[in-house]
């Protein structure tokens, strides 16, 4: 009997209560998963987590010599970047490039809507972040959890745990952050603003070619982009390609849920009280929202900015949809649309902004590991 | 809470470069696409296809 409450009678719950935080925290990221439908897929592994490695002497995480399962999984699938480019190729088999392709020049929004990226890169930085941590915040900017771990694995950041965290309960939070930020970047005139849809048809041969051209692209101007962009583009050719029907299906369904799964649980290995429970991680949640902030608003002024020089305007709305939270983004600018005018359909030119923001966010990520030195 | 001003003053041109960057890549993809539409049309195959 005494053995049995051994462990129990050996815990210090005077130096253990930061772990009870942690147990609330992993409690309202399940709470937020299942009441809020925020992220599901992610925030209830995430939370579920969050307290299994939270546990005294949990046998989850390395205690010692003796390596934890968690800790086997984080080596294996997200120190080596495997699991975000694993991932990568699911998303790629679930995007259609075809309204872009209709429509090029949407992907101008997408360039335009990674400024709050490079916005919070030198906010962290005057912050006192030391250059891969601030870099690896300011990826939070991409709105794409798998570039975020990515690029934030690379450079062996302080804080993969918050980064993640934060990357993927804005990006369910993106229904509220971005009409607010709308709202007040925008006039109700320019909200207004109708864009007829006159979709150009795309041949199948560009549609299969599309992703092979990116990858080179990427490969050539940010050769540090070409996994993620070309693990995106592979996925993307296994749907366009016609002949691999049951690979697509399987790409888009069975391996992204299987590593979103492992992804959400490992992830948890970087949520332990002692290095969590801090006021960079605090300060790591604002610098994440900033990006978010100054990404939407970037897409929105761009758009402001074109309609000077522009005959026929665009709804600055849909300069917003070009951060990389897919499909999320592009149904917030329709609905806002639709709010504003029930007759203003803007689902198609936002997604189409909402994939451009995909490729570019990737890029991005590409081009913040080949500036930052550290 | 240290406030660095050197740290933002040396990342501005990261800021910099990195949109210059962003907006290059992109404008060199909107050329790729507007090539690939005029190299390869619209078939009937393609609409058969969309049918």
């Amino acid at each position: 009997m005494e053995q049995l409450f051994s462990n129990l009678l050996s815990i210090d719950w005077s130096t253990q209560w930061k772990m009870v935080i942690m147990w609330i925290i992993g409690g309202v990221l399940i709470y937020l998963a299942i009441k809020k439908d925020m992220e599901p897929a992610l925030l209830l592994p995430m939370g579920f987590g969050a307290i299994l490695v939270n546990l005294p002497f949990s046998g989850a995480v390395t205690q010692g010599a003796e390596e934890g399962p968690i800790d086997v999984l984080f080596n294996a699938g997200i120190a080596n970047e495997l699991f975000p480019l694993l991932l990568f190729i699911g998303i790629g088999a679930m995007i259609d490039f075809g309204p872009l392709l209709s429509n090029p020049k949407m992907m101008l929004f997408g360039a335009a809507a990674q400024f709050g990226i490079f916005f919070t890169l030198s906010l962290a930085s005057f912050l006192g972040f030391e250059p891969k941590d601030a870099a690896s915040i300011a990826i939070i900017g991409a709105a794409d959890g798998p570039t975020s771990i990515f690029v934030s694995q690379f450079f062996k950041s302080n804080y993969v745990g918050p980064i993640i965290i934060a990357a993927y309960s804005y990006m369910a939070l993106v229904p509220i952050i971005q009409p607010a930020v709308i709202k007040l970047c925008t006039t109700k005139k320019e909200r207004l603003i109708r864009m007829p849809y006159r979709p150009k048809s795309v041949s199948k041969t560009t549609k299969i070619i599309f992703p092979i051209v990116i990858t080179v692209v990427a490969g050539i101007f940010a050769p540090k982009s070409v996994a993620l962009v070309g693990f995106l583009m592979f996925g993307n050719l296994i749907r366009e390609c016609g002949v691999l029907n049951s690979l697509s299906e399987s790409a888009q369904h069975e391996l992204a849920n299987l590593v979103t799964l492992l992804l959400g649980l490992t992830v948890s290995t970087k949520m332990q009280a002692e290095a969590f429970l801090s006021w960079n991680t605090l300060m790591i949640m604002g610098l994440g929202l900033i990006a978010f902030i100054f990404d939407t608003a970037g897409g929105v002024i761009f758009a402001k900015i074109l309609n000077i020089f522009l005959k026929e305007k665009i709804n600055p709305m849909v300069g917003a949809a070009g951060i990389s939270a897919f499909p999320m983004s592009s149904r917030v600018v329709h609905k806002m649309g639709l709010e504003e005018d029930p007759q203003n359909f803007l689902l198609m030119h936002a997604a189409a902004a909402n994939v451009a923001g995909q490729i570019a966010s990737v890029v991005a990520g590409g081009l913040i590991l080949t500036l930052v030195q550290v | 809470m240290i406030f660095d001003v050197d740290a933002l003053l040396n990342s501005l041109p990261t800021m910099g470069w990195g949109m210059l960057g962003i907006f290059m890549v992109i404008g060199i993809i909107m050329l790729i696409i507007w090539i690939l539409g005029k190299i390869f049309p619209v078939k009937k195959e393609d609409n058969k296809d969309k049918n």
